[in-house]
């Protein structure tokens, strides 16, 4: 390849030596011939340029001193006389020699040639000799060094498109150097009438962490730096911290968009400087919005650097944990089968083997759904700012303290989970908390506290939001409740149950209605997202104490531990969590009843559903059936099932659309021989069943 | 369809050497010997980019770049000059005229085709 072109040159030299020597013998005749004087030069200038590419360094070193001579001669400074073109004419043929590889390096020949030429010049006018000057795109030294961020301000110049550069081509290339953020500063942008369309009126402010160094950001400005104003600034070397970036004002000061003694004015008025100088019209829009982004691009920068290197982690697509956690779901169903069959064929081989396999896709089990595990502290930290904000709109004071940030949940959980605590705060808010004045009366601290905490236990997660504000008013719940005529005034009703009335739909005792909340949606909205998420809430209040709302959750929603039983031939999953205990139910504790689905467990009364009538499924039951209760919001009531046959570990697959609204199924597993057995929504089931006792 | 350069070197071993390399990264190369030749075979086509050498007979780079940026379809196309060692005038003279930038000989073909993608976008 390369020699292909070296040969092409060696054809082009031999052409220009003869065009050379021509020229030379004619510019002896007619010595002030400009045009020969100019031929002779370009002759020599392409010998030397090209020689340059195909790497011919003795005939560039060689050709530079007599084509710097020619310079001159063109310039009118040397005249041309006969010993020039004599000397001209030697050189020429010593060229020719390098050429055909024939001459030896250094000759003695060659060295006289170039001396005589250096003295032809006249002094200080010697050039260096042809040194390749930085190149636009040479080697860049990748991954050197640590990131650093830059911030870049890039005012091109106006006639900048008319040299044929793009400037958003520029910043593309910027951007394939790091973490890259960019402010359009359009402040020089003149009316529609004043704008010439060949102008560029656009500035721009980059922020660029990148640990290529400043040369490859030099790089990418290289044709433009001349004329463009172009300022680079390090802003952050990689040491700092995420927190301890400058503040907004600091950063105005550092850019001197801004001056020390305004920004000491304006901090003296309030924290919101950012705000305060817009309106005052001291520093532009631009500017402050650049400077925002500056601080959020150091503080992202930094943010990811400490999780890099606090964690040693690896970042892996959601996408690709849930695929993994699928698979262990149905190596968990194979395990299972496997199991089954061994226990049939009972060979110890056998058995030994599926105990073996059983431990094994138990650890692995734990193992991949603990890597979808996220501390709940990443959605704990958002809630400061809502607070912050909603308390402001609200007149009231709040501060919210959080505990527990660690707790670990599983991420679909922990996403669902969001919007019903956001929906709990704003309640504590704009009902719990009263506002300043009121407080101040009931001998409480001006500030309201909401503690937003959560914890572990056993395999729940447990979310409470409880705040010191004025408590739940039974009287008010009460009397709404016998409106909407859901209780007689008579009625006794304890505090649990009584609460759990505001988590109905349509429930609202708020007086008037806030943008925040009194519409009658929330509550049962709140109680419908965290029953989807298999877990339970539970309100506990105190007049004038304040509010404790007790949410709990399951750790995982793919894989639950579930109690097999059946009715009939067919197979159901009640989940363990929700399970207390199972006890026998006769034909005469039926008979005993009086007709009322409702069975004494150790001298306490709980109401059953009949599952059997429930699902309309045909055949006698046994003579004795079973009950398993069930508690929930600390409520009991049994379901009651043909045969319990034990704990199952249950994989959960989710149903088709068209079975997805069926009430009470909340989705199916497999088991071991690959039948269908539905998982029961022991809440839903549970609550029709309260809801007629209670009218009764 | 590749972008269309045009190669402009009264070097012939540089021209073959500018389209071989820019061929190879996929662009299309048309080749003029000096200022000249060049505007003769543009007449009024469109193309994306233009290289050229500065020393030249007939109509130099110079010359070249100040024509082109003339006419109002050439206007705003890149225009990168070849330059020999650090020839500061010429190089100044050049951006006057209105190049984009420049590429200093002796050049590595993978330098040349950097800056072309650099400035073609």
């Amino acid at each position: 390849m390369k020699d292909k072109h070296r040969e092409a040159y060696r054809e082009e030299a031999y052409e220009l030596l003869a065009e050379l020597e021509e020229s030379l013998l004619a510019l002896e005749q007619d010595p002030e011939d400009e045009e020969l004087i100019g031929r002779v030069f370009r002759a020599l200038h392409t010998i030397k340029g090209s020689g340059a590419m195909f790497g011919f360094e003795d005939i560039v070193a060689f050709t530079h001193e007599v084509e710097t001579v020619f310079d001159q001669v063109r310039n009118g400074q040397v005249p041309v006389t006969k010993a020039l073109v004599d000397l001209s004419l030697a050189a020429r043929d010593e060229i020719r020699a390098m050429l055909d590889g024939g001459a030896p390096e250094d000759s003695l020949k060659k060295q006289e040639i170039m001396a005589a030429f250096r003295g032809l010049i006249p002094e200080a006018e010697m050039t260096a000799g042809p040194g390749p000057d930085p190149s636009p795109a040479g080697e860049e030294t990748l991954g050197a060094g640590t990131p650093v961020t830059y911030r870049i301000r890039f005012r091109p110049a106006a006639d900048i498109f008319l040299t044929g550069t793009n400037p958003l081509s520029l910043l593309h290339e910027l951007r394939q150097l790091g973490e890259f953020n960019v402010v359009a500063q359009t402040e020089a942008i003149p009316f529609l009438t004043d704008i010439n369309p060949e102008h560029c009126y656009t500035a721009w402010d980059i922020f660029l962490t990148t640990s290529r160094g400043l040369d490859a950001i030099a790089d990418v400005f290289i044709f433009v730096a001349d004329d463009s104003g172009l300022d680079i600034q390090v802003i952050d070397d990689g040491s700092g911290s995420a927190e301890d970036y400058k503040k907004l004002g600091e950063i105005l000061v550092a850019r001197g968009d801004l001056d020390e003694s305004s920004l000491k004015r304006y901090l003296a008025q309030g924290p919101l400087i950012g705000e305060a100088l817009l309106q005052e019209g001291l520093v532009s829009c631009d500017k402050v919005q650049s400077a925002l982004v500056e601080q959020r691009h150091v503080r992202t920068v930094q943010r990811k650097k400490q999780e890099a290197e606090g964690a040693a982690s690896l970042r892996v697509p959601a996408a690709k944990l849930d695929k993994l956690v699928d698979l262990v779901g149905e190596l968990v169903t194979v395990q299972a089968r496997l199991s089954q069959t061994a226990i049939d064929c009972n060979d110890p081989h056998l058995t030994s083997i599926a105990e073996e396999v059983e431990r094994l896709t138990c650890d692995l089990r734990d193992n991949a759904l603990n890597m979808r595990m996220l501390p709940i502290g990443t959605i704990f930290s958002k809630f400061q700012r809502l607070v912050r904000d909603l308390s402001a709109e609200l007149g009231r004071k709040v501060d919210l303290i959080t505990e527990g940030a660690e707790t670990e949940l599983d991420k679909t959980v922990l996403e669902r989970l969001n919007d019903p605590l956001v929906h709990l705060l704003r309640n504590s808010i704009d009902h719990g908390i009263e506002p300043p004045e009121v407080r101040l009366q009931a001998g409480k601290p001006g500030h309201g506290k909401i503690r937003l905490t959560a914890r572990h236990a056993g395999a729940q997660v447990i979310i409470q939001v409880q705040d010191d504000g004025g408590g739940l008013d039974h009287e008010t719940i009460k009397a709404k409740a016998v409106q909407m005529g859901w209780l007689t005034p008579e009625t006794e009703i304890s505090d649990k149950e009584l609460f759990n009335f505001i988590m109905s739909p349509g429930f609202s005792t708020a007086k008037e209605i806030t943008s925040v909340s009194g519409r009658g949606v929330g509550m049962d909205v709140v109680k419908k997202a965290i029953e989807a998420l298999q877990g339970s809430i539970e309100i506990d209040s105190q007049p004038g104490v304040g509010t404790a709302i007790t949410i709990k959750l399951p750790l995982t929603l793919a894989i639950i531990e579930g109690l097999l039983v059946t009715i009939d031939h067919d197979f159901f999953v009640v989940p363990l969590s929700v399970v207390t205990e199972c006890v026998e139910l006769t034909r005469e504790d039926v008979a005993r009843a009086h007709g009322h689905k409702i069975a004494k467990v150790r001298d306490e009364i709980v109401p059953y559903v009949h599952l059997r009538e429930r699902f309309d499924i045909e055949g006698r039951p046994p003579a004795i059936e079973q009950i398993v209760i069930t508690e929930m919001n600390g409520n009991k009531v049994g379901l009651v099932v043909d045969q319990v046959i034990g704990e199952q570990q249950t994989v959960i697959k989710s149903l088709g659309r068209v079975y997805r609204s069926a009430a009470g199924i909340s989705g199916a597993t497999l088991l071991g021989d690959g039948t269908v057995a539905l998982i029961l929504d022991a809440l839903q089931l549970v609550q029709g069943q309260q809801a007629g006792e209670l009218i009764n | 369809m590749g972008k269309v350069i045009m190669a402009v070197d009264d070097s012939a071993s540089v021209r073959q050497m500018v389209s071989f390399t820019l061929q190879t990264a996929g662009y299309e190369v048309i080749t003029a010997v000096d200022g000249r030749d060049a505007l003769g075979k543009l007449n009024g086509r469109g193309i994306n980019m233009v290289i050229t050498d500065l020393n030249m007979p007939n109509l130099d780079g110079i010359g070249l770049i100040r024509q082109l940026r003339g006419e109002a379809r050439y206007k705003f196309i890149p225009i990168i000059m070849l330059t020999t060692e650090s020839q500061v005038e010429k190089k100044q003279a050049g951006k006057a005229a209105g190049a984009t930038g420049w590429i200093v000989k002796p050049f590595q073909p993978e330098q040349l085709v950097a800056v072309v993608k650099k400035v073609l976008g």
